[in-house]
């Protein structure tokens, strides 16, 4: 692979790395583009998903709207909203968004379902409110699903933020797309590279805290076996 | 709506070539990430490079690795061959994780009884765990299923034909009907697959009938 | 284990793939078949509605003089569909002399629509040759809206000096390094100019940052019906800093004597009021391409 020995090259080389065009500059686009689209779905998601796991109802409503998100093509909902809004970044975070949230979504309602009745039944027993009943048990119990939908989430988008630069937009995805329209190849493998890249650092920091909050829900739950449950 | 009246044979076609680059990818990621996530959650040393490892590849972008398969494979960008296996590869990516984490909840009293009965490993895995994991591989297998049948619209941007021709078609010419004509395709298409596979699972898993009748009776108001 | 795993996947994805599209693709216009034998021919166009329509005027003449013909529309760019042709996939696809010619050679200094074509010939990989080529040309442009060219009082481009520099231009990202982009700007009429990239080649989205100010200018094809529709001004070009991007048909070897003459008849009568007549009407009347290309080739008494 001649062209992988270039784009390591091309990474390389000083020229590419600073300034308002650098390497440095669009990765750290590109981390605050995943960090928004994340952050925005998740404050809606996060919400929703532990009503319905906590209520119980609606929870055939997770299932079918996750679903259909998931089914919503990225490239489709970007150039819709482009259509309507204009060029800037607003288009593509807001698809970005709705990338993320099913995953989130899942990932909340599924932790705090997942908790064992009888678990949740103790906690009432010894006179917990509903609050505390979620937030000092079912949330910690649940935060392992949780952090894996987050960690889908953040990986998918990551990978899909090279859009961004399809509209308009900076990050990573400006020297895929320059690169692949003036057929410097070396230079749309950089790209993808970084994005991968990035994807690994972030997914390391993710498999950390899945063990930290493993750990946790292992010394506050009583019955061992509930690990990876 | 004029756009929707002119050229519905156009829609019709590209309902179909969607379908056709998008099934194989799921049925094949799915076929590929049963041994794959046995094996990671047979062997715990295997779980975080199959698993964690595998998972990246959703981080390649789609693009760029659209491009870049066709120089490995030694077929042409256009090739639907290219298409279905960038495709397999981010199923891959999906499913392996629930097949590990699908077999990790099925009762060890149950695997612990087979070995007891004398069981070989592949009975085992066949008559046992396989089953019982089942429900935990179907919601994988949708998620995958749906997932793809997103994803195969990307590949529009090369020229191979699918829904996401009405994007960068109607992009291009500001037609609003095309592009949400693509998306509702696209969706109504994933989630008939997706019923699909629920009645595929209703058939083949007839003890989950039992168990969604009783927690239907018993479930609270 | 690494390489067994992707070999097995390749395999398996492989065969699947194939079974499937042998038995579910109810056109059979996968691009596994094997290019025609005599009087069947493949037409592509590239992944632009334009083009589409060009390429529809052919296949309906050809076909008219009984010709077989086989669409592969929407092909990608030009790194995608000309390795196919040159492979002996597609045999012919109208394309734009300029941008086709400096594909091959980046640094040409062809400028004329006759030197770009003359030099066309050379480039082209053996089993390829251009056709006549049409009046009609599809070519980029400095665009302006009416409102900022009346207040700066623009005609050309070199008077884009007169805005705040750098001058704000919404194209696709590669306008940044080519000649006719932002290196040619400054070297040849002394103005300059930021790209701010939007990847549509200059359609709905690029006019839609112009018309709403985003950007002060805009790369816009000049067959583009968002020029009237919008009352745009696309600026002169007296040093030829923008190469000429005349409509020519490649073809390969397949095309014999007598489709070419079909072929160049209907590039003959294909001016620049035909194409952006054609492409109103698509974007307008959302037709379908069979149905533009139908009504022109009847009006031109060509079918």
């Amino acid at each position: 692979m001649n062209y992988l020995t270039e784009a390591l090259a091309w990474i390389a080389d000083p020229a590419n790395q600073s300034g308002p065009n650098g390497i440095l500059a669009r990765l750290a686009e590109h981390l605050l583009y995943t960090l928004i689209a994340t952050g925005g779905a998740a404050l809606l998601a996060i919400p929703i998903g532990y009503a319905i796991g906590h209520t119980g109802r609606g929870s055939g409503l997770v299932v079918g709207a996750t679903g259909a998100a998931r089914a919503l093509p990225t490239l489709g909902v970007l150039t819709l909203i482009a259509l309507l809004a204009g060029i800037g970044i607003g288009a593509p975070l807001i698809a970005l968004g709705v990338l993320a949230a099913p995953s989130i979504l899942a990932g909340a309602y599924s932790g705090v379902q997942a908790v064992e009745p009888s678990t949740v039944d103790a906690a009432r027993a010894i006179g917990m409110s509903e609050w505390q009943v979620l937030w000092r048990v079912e949330i910690p119990l649940g935060l392992p699903q949780l952090i894996g939908g987050l960690r889908s989430a953040v990986l998918q988008v990551m990978a899909t933020a090279t859009l961004v630069a399809y509209v308009g937009g900076g990050g990573l995805g400006r020297f895929l797309f320059l690169g692949l329209k003036t057929q410097d190849y070396p230079q749309m493998l950089a790209a993808s590279l970084l994005v991968v890249a990035l994807a690994v650092v972030c997914e390391g920091l993710f498999e950390v805290s899945v063990r930290v909050s493993l750990a946790r829900k292992a010394a506050r739950s009583r019955s061992p076996q509930l690990i990876g449950g | 709506m004029n756009w929707l009246t002119n050229n519905l044979p156009a829609i019709w076609t590209a309902l179909m070539a969607h379908l056709a680059l998008s099934l194989p990818p799921i049925a094949a990621s799915f076929l590929i990430s049963l041994p794959l996530g046995w094996a990671a959650q047979r062997y715990r040393w295997l779980r975080f490079p199959l698993v964690t490892g595998l998972s990246l590849i959703y981080a390649i972008p789609s693009l760029p690795l659209l491009i870049v398969l066709p120089l490995i494979l030694g077929t042409t960008v256009r090739s639907p061959v290219n298409v279905v296996v960038a495709l397999t590869f981010y199923g891959i990516a999906l499913m392996v994780r629930s097949v590990a984490d699908a077999l990790d909840a099925v009762p060890r009293d149950a695997v612990t009884s087979a070995t007891a009965m004398g069981y070989s490993p592949l009975r085992q895995f066949f008559a046992v765990e396989l089953p019982l994991a089942g429900p935990g591989l179907l919601a994988g297998l949708r998620v995958v299923a749906v997932s793809t049948m997103a994803l195969v619209t990307v590949s529009a941007v090369l020229g191979v034909h699918s829904l996401g021709a009405l994007f960068t078609d109607g992009f291009q010419r500001g037609i609003i009907a095309e592009v949400v004509t693509g998306i509702v395709g696209t969706v109504a298409l994933a989630l008939l697959v997706d019923r699909a596979l629920v009645a595929i699972g209703w058939v083949s898993m007839p003890w989950l009938r039992v168990r969604s009748a009783q927690s239907e009776t018993g479930g609270s108001a | 284990m690494l390489k067994r795993i992707l070999a097995l996947l390749a395999a398996g994805a492989v065969t699947l793939g194939l079974s499937a599209c042998g038995s579910a693709d109810p056109v059979g216009s996968s691009s596994t078949q094997t290019p025609g034998t005599t009087g069947s021919l493949v037409i592509g166009s590239q992944q632009y509605y334009s083009n589409e329509i060009i390429a529809e005027l052919y296949a309906q003449a050809l076909e008219a003089d009984g010709y077989q013909v086989t669409r592969e529309y929407q092909i990608g760019q030009r790194e995608v569909y000309l390795p196919e042709m040159a492979a002996g996939r597609i045999d012919l696809l109208p394309e734009y002399n300029g941008n086709l010619l400096q594909f091959y050679d980046k640094q040409t200094t062809a400028r004329t629509p006759a030197e770009v074509t003359a030099a066309l010939a050379d480039v082209l990989p053996a089993g390829l040759r251009p056709l006549d080529m049409a009046e009609a040309t599809d070519q980029d442009s400095y665009t302006v809206t009416r409102a900022t060219a009346d207040e700066y009082g623009l005609v050309e481009i070199g008077d884009l000096a007169n805005l705040p520099q750098p001058v704000k231009i919404g194209a696709n990202s590669e306008f940044a390094t080519r000649p006719y982009g932002i290196p040619g700007l400054r070297d040849v009429y002394g103005v300059e100019g930021v790209v701010f990239p939007i990847e549509d080649s200059g359609s709905a989205l690029t006019v839609k940052a112009l018309v709403d100010g985003d950007v002060q200018v805009a790369d816009i094809y000049t067959a583009s019906p968002a020029i009237e529709i919008n009352n745009l001004v696309s600026l002169a070009d007296p040093k030829a800093l923008i190469l000429p991007q005349n409509i020519v048909p490649i073809v390969s070897d397949a095309v014999d004597a007598q489709a070419a003459d079909v072929i160049n008849a209907v590039t003959a009568e294909l001016g620049m009021a035909d194409l952006i007549a054609m492409n109103t009407r698509s974007v307008n009347e959302q037709l379908s391409s069979s149905q533009i290309a139908t009504d022109w080739l009847r009006a031109k008494g060509l079918l």
